[in-house]
């Protein structure tokens, strides 16, 4: 019979040695510690554990040695396994982007007719000549789009409200389709409107061109007409007749709608939900205030700080969590995203939450003047006299010259999260992002000094809550896990 | 039930001149197709059919009392070997008329030991690996390919470690991919030959449609995987293996044997799986077969499945929420929580699956794995009879 060895036999040599792979760590409140691994996979440990950890006083069998080379905290110097688990993991996670500047953001008007005191994009209600964009800028806009390296674009119409200007959206709708099988790209079309507009027409013709709609819905009706005011005082009902029109038409996958929260939502998130409900829409994004336009003329943007916000979201993700418990699968869409990177290594490469930051490499933005911003925000920034993320003009630029710029370089590199002062030490920065132009717009620098962001307070609270929820139960966990999977 | 008598010694061999011989057993319809065919003679009828499509060997049950004299080379079969069928293929070592069942046409689990050799020895191991000079079974098996029926639809190569000796086992993969262009191929290895790029290239170069590496993974912890298999540096080796498979583009199979050492971490080892190895084409999760070294480690070894179910549940619930294609072998559904059962699967060969007496008033036998006939039956404390239903519930 053979002879067996114990387990002891596989333990450390005499002469092998454990070596730290890449960790980071923050303290939670009750005085234990998220630590997370390189590719940004948390574990919670106390204070002795991570001390043993970091002075590597761990060895086989003490419990502390298994869970750290589960989560590849440690390896043992000679092993190779863990080192390549990582970089595939890393390379897997910045996959986005080898598909660069995938989506492409018309501003095909900066007209509105409705009059949202949060209204971020600082829409205007007159001249058609001044704020409609030229057929002519246009069609040197979307040269430019089809010129992006992905095989796949995404174009986005917004506005002002787009619809007021369809025209353009058919002319470049078609242009597009014309244009994409020659720079053998497929191309998706998304209008977004607050679909006050609406008309059959609109949505015949999107229906022949699979154009996807995303509106705006904030609550009930009372919450969402004093959100969005408009003549007549009816957006909810345009709105909500819009969804199920557009959804009738369209298919039910066509339409998503995205909230934002002022301070009269505050108290109400399980209306707003119950109102997502109630309408067949298969999920809710629970959005703060950005700081750019009028949010910040009517001082929407300071009603409420980032605490009450947080309260506010998350009563709103556990409502949402005991709806799908009971059976209905409804996700919190932010909460998702978050999710995907905390529990997968699937490329995210939402143009908002990532770093190198989307702007330009992610996305591209034509505004109704010809002038290209590096990012939605960038234009609204643009619209406050901040033209930090302007890269150029459609009359003269190229896609290289727009991404290569030297002013777009300089605002990536430096917004890098994996170095930024307080980011490169962060257990959240592999699952986090950079935002340029929330920094610029708080604190005119793309870096910002993270301390003083209530971006950061708010991804960190985000963070914490997401583990605190699958800490607490596994059923949510479960849940949550399953939303990465949407 | 006994399992099926897959080796053992024939009543009586006569007219055979070499050292092995290798047979297929042909009902006699139509003329031998190789040298290796004999006519599996059931009347005497049969015999003079065959002696006149041209065969020049016969086997026939001893039971029955007819004459096959009239062949070159004869053989009797013994009532154990009631199930041998025609296409099936013997190994006769006929001296000693020794035989070991190679190939039968009806089974779906036909598999073929390619060494007893192997760079592992582990705890729970079925077929315990020797240190012999076993080269001549690949012989057999390049032999044995070319009778195999084309219809068949996999089968499995096995040890020891099939990647002992690396290029004679590419050569036979790459002839069952010409003689069996339809047949999937399921090879047991550790995959640590792996770890070593050229072996991958020569693996991946064979181009086969339908090729498997099963490759078992005992944790996520170095030492733990190390001791199951008895060798140190397996665990680095073995994943790196697989990595550099699926950076290849290779399907490759991950099984975990379910027993105390595996199942103390086996929800870490899930999720560990779920976040490092979401690529792999499937994650089996297998209940021990109590023979072979692991009779000898049964107090090591042995763990009640439902002091498990628990952590087998969470474990199944992460992977297939990540995405990855689990199954459960080997383990009855009642042993099984509710939330586990749809991931269970038949598995144990159809010539050594039993089941117990409580099994009579079950519902769900005909969904359910049964037992191991082989070895020793640790029984569980778990065994139940359910109610037939869509989802299985608990009597």
């Amino acid at each position: 019979m053979a002879k067996f060895k114990e387990p002891q036999a596989f333990g450390l040599e005499l002469d092998e040695r454990i070596r730290l792979l890449p960790i980071r760590f923050e303290r939670n409140d009750d005085g234990t510690f998220i630590v997370s691994n390189m590719v940004g996979e948390m574990v919670t440990l106390s204070g002795p554990e991570l001390g043993r950890l970091a002075s590597l006083q761990v060895a086989p069998g003490d419990g502390l040695y298994e869970t750290a080379m589960e989560k590849l905290l440690i390896a043992r110097e000679h092993q190779k396994a863990p080192l390549q688990l990582l970089a595939l993991r890393l390379r897997s996670r910045m996959a986005y982007l080898q598909e660069p500047s995938a989506l492409q953001i018309f501003v095909v008007t900066l007209r509105c007719e409705h009059s949202c005191p949060y209204c971020q994009v600082s829409r205007r209600s007159v001249d058609r000549d001044v704020y409609d964009m030229s057929q002519e800028t246009a069609s040197r806009a979307l040269d430019i789009a089809l010129a992006s390296p992905s095989l796949k674009i995404k174009i986005e119409f917004q506005g002002g409200e787009p619809l007021l200007n369809f025209e353009l959206i058919q002319y470049l709708v078609l242009e597009a389709e014309r244009g994409a099988p020659a720079a053998g790209k497929q191309v998706e079309f998304v209008i977004t409107t607050n679909l006050a507009l609406l008309t059959d027409d609109v949505l015949a013709f999107c229906k022949s061109h699979g154009v996807l709609i995303s509106t705006s819905l904030d609550g009930p009706a009372d919450l969402h007409n004093r959100n969005r005011p408009r003549p007549g005082n009816n957006s909810h009902e345009l709105t909500i007749s819009g969804i199920r029109r557009a959804k009738l038409a369209l298919g039910a996958d066509a339409v998503g709608a995205l909230m934002t929260t002022s301070e009269a939502s505050l108290e109400r998130v399980e209306e707003i939900v119950d109102e997502y409900l109630a309408h067949d829409l298969d999920g809710i994004f629970l959005r703060p205030i950005s700081p750019y336009g009028f949010a910040i003329k009517t001082k929407q943007f300071k009603r409420y700080g980032v605490d009450e916000w947080l309260k506010f979201y998350e009563r709103g993700l556990r409502y949402v969590l005991s709806i799908n418990r009971a059976g209905r699968r409804f996700p919190e869409l932010y909460a998702a995203l978050l999710i995907l990177r905390m529990m997968t290594d699937r490329p995210s490469g939402y143009v908002d939450l990532r770093s190198p930051a989307g702007i330009g490499i992610g996305a591209l933005v034509y505004n109704y003047d010809g002038k290209v911003f590096a990012s939605d925000e960038g234009r609204m920034l643009a619209e406050m006299n901040d033209r930090t993320f302007e890269l150029g003009d459609v009359q003269n630029a190229t896609y290289e010259s727009l991404v290569l710029s030297d002013k777009l370089l300089e605002l990536v590199g430096t917004s890098l999260t994996q170095c930024a002062p307080m980011c490169s030490t962060c257990a959240f920065e592999p699952n986090c992002g950079a935002d340029p132009a929330y920094h610029v717009a708080t604190q005119g620098d793309p870096q910002g000094i993270k301390p003083f962001s209530e971006f950061c307070a708010r991804q960190k609270g985000l963070f914490r809550l997401l583990m605190r929820i699958m800490a607490e139960s596994k059923e949510d966990e479960a849940i949550l896990r399953s939303w990465a999977y949407v | 039930m006994t399992p099926l008598a897959l080796s053992g010694k024939v009543d009586f061999a006569e007219g055979w001149s070499t050292e092995r011989a290798l047979v297929r057993l042909c009902a006699p319809v139509e003329p031998p197709q190789s040298p290796h065919d004999i006519a599996l003679v059931r009347g005497d009828q049969d015999a003079s059919v065959a002696l006149a499509l041209g065969y020049d060997g016969a086997a026939a049950f001893t039971e029955n009392p007819l004459s096959i004299s009239g062949f070159r080379r004869s053989l009797r079969l013994g009532k154990h070997l009631d199930y041998i069928a025609s296409g099936d293929i013997l190994g006769l070592a006929p001296l000693s008329r020794h035989f070991r069942t190679l190939y039968r046409r009806s089974s779906d689990h036909n598999s073929f030991l390619v060494t007893e050799r192997c760079n592992h020895l582990c705890l729970m191991c079925s077929q315990p690996p020797r240190a012999v000079d076993d080269g001549w079974l690949m012989d057999e098996i390049a032999e044995a390919l070319p009778l195999v029926s084309s219809s068949t639809r996999s089968i499995g190569f096995t040890g020891g470690e099939p990647l002992t000796e690396v290029s004679r086992f590419i050569e036979l993969v790459r002839m069952s991919r010409d003689l069996l262009p339809n047949t999937a191929i399921h090879v047991l290895t550790n995959g640590r030959a792996f770890a070593d790029h050229s072996v991958v290239k020569a693996w991946a170069g064979i181009k086969h449609p339908n090729l498997w590496a099963g490759i078992p993974l005992y944790g996520a912890v170095d030492h733990l995987h190390d001791h199951v298999v008895q060798a140190r540096g397996a665990f680095d080796e073995t994943v790196l293996g697989i990595l550099r498979m699926k950076d290849a583009g290779q399907r490759v199979e991950i099984r975990v044997v379910l027993h105390r050492i595996t199942a103390t971490r086996l929800r870490e080892t899930c999720e560990w799986l779920a976040r490092n190895m979401p690529f792999v084409d499937h994650i089996a999760l297998m209940g021990i077969e109590h023979t072979g070294f692991a009779l000898a480690n049964e107090a090591e070894l042995w763990i009640d499945p439902v002091d498990y179910a628990d952590d087998l549940a969470a474990g199944v619930q992460v992977l297939n929420s990540s995405g990855v294609p689990v199954s459960i072998y080997n383990l009855p559904l009642c042993l099984l929580s509710p939330t586990s059962r749809p991931f269970a699967v038949r598995s144990i060969s159809d010539w050594k699956n039993a089941f117990q007496p409580e099994c009579e008033a079950c519902g769900e036998r005909e969904k359910c794995s049964g037992f191991f006939s082989s070895g020793k039956l640790r029984r569980s404390r778990g065994i139940h009879p359910l109610v037939a239903s869509t989802s299985a519930v608990d009597v």
